[in-house]
């Protein structure tokens, strides 16, 4: 390639660089913070509702990510919370419903392999790596705190 | 006014406090995850397993507890609080058990969202077809 071929490149490259949408992280992060606060709300509200019919609140805790869980993969279902996520980014991926969304979408989307290695397998394609990590994070630190502090 | 209505007013202001409290420290665990993506452009998957073994993390230093008790739901519904429930989950029968409480109490305290994870999950996997 010649020199005047490569400026011509870098040209048109700072040009298209004009065109291409800026990530606004600004607004990520807003959007972010609202939908995440607000997922957190209701299981706020989740959570005072069974505390208030007199559940301990160890099993009140337990029993509200279970309900966010369920809330999440049927809102999956529905073709809801896929929207929710490419909108929010976070605000919706890291609440326990996006972790049942990260479970739900990919499994129905390879539904078509099969039951054991299309929705089997890809159930935990995100999630799997959460729970591994999750795991050997947890132990190590259980390890450190019972030995060494 | 009666007793039971100045408890119930107390409760229910009570109540609007917790979530605020709920929506704004969620908020920001969900607005430090996006920081945290669109600053280093990692993958969703990458940020949610730092998120969730920051959760473990914070847990062990003793800071996610107190987080839990202020914030409730805004705290243990982002996955570090799935971190936190794990390593409170070991440390729990470490301490009733000796170290082998290690290997029993994690999924114990992690069991019914997991296993919600997996039942729904699969359910609505097998229900719905894909949109669009």
């Amino acid at each position: 390639m010649t020199k005047a071929n490569i400026r011509e490149q870098e040209a048109y490259s700072a040009f298209l660089e004009d065109f291409r949408p800026k990530r606004p992280t600004l607004r990520n992060i807003v959007v972010a913070f609202l939908t995440g606060g607000l997922i957190c709300t209701a299981g706020q509200g989740v959570l005072s509702c069974i505390l208030s019919r007199g559940m301990p609140e160890k099993q009140a805790y337990v029993l509200t990510s279970s309900i966010m869980v369920f809330a999440g993969a049927f809102l999956t279902g529905l073709g809801v919370y896929d929207k929710l996520g490419s909108f929010a980014g976070m605000g919706a991926a890291l609440p326990i419903t996006g972790f049942a969304n990260s479970v739900v979408s990919p499994a129905m989307e390879y539904k078509h392999e099969g039951f054991v290695l299309g929705v089997g397998a890809r159930m935990f394609q995100v999630a799997g790596p959460v729970i591994v990590y999750a795991t050997l994070t947890a132990t190590i630190v259980s390890i450190i705190k019972l030995y060494v502090f | 006014m009666s007793i039971e209505e100045e408890y119930s007013g107390r409760r229910a202001g009570g109540d609007f406090v917790a979530y605020v409290k709920a929506f704004l420290v969620g908020g920001l665990l969900c607005a430090i995850a996006q920081a945290a993506m669109d600053l280093t452009k990692a993958n969703p998957a990458i940020i949610m397993v730092s998120a969730v073994s920051a959760g473990a993390v914070l847990s062990g230093l003793g800071l996610y507890a107190p987080l839990v008790e202020i914030a409730g739901a805004g705290a243990t519904i982002p996955l570090p609080g799935f971190g936190h429930t794990l390593v409170t989950g070991m440390l729990e029968d470490a301490a009733q058990w000796g170290p082998f409480g290690i290997l029993t109490g994690g999924f114990k305290a992690v069991s019914a969202g997991l296993l919600s994870a997996v039942l729904f999950g699969y359910l609505m996997a097998v229900l719905f077809n894909p949109k669009g």
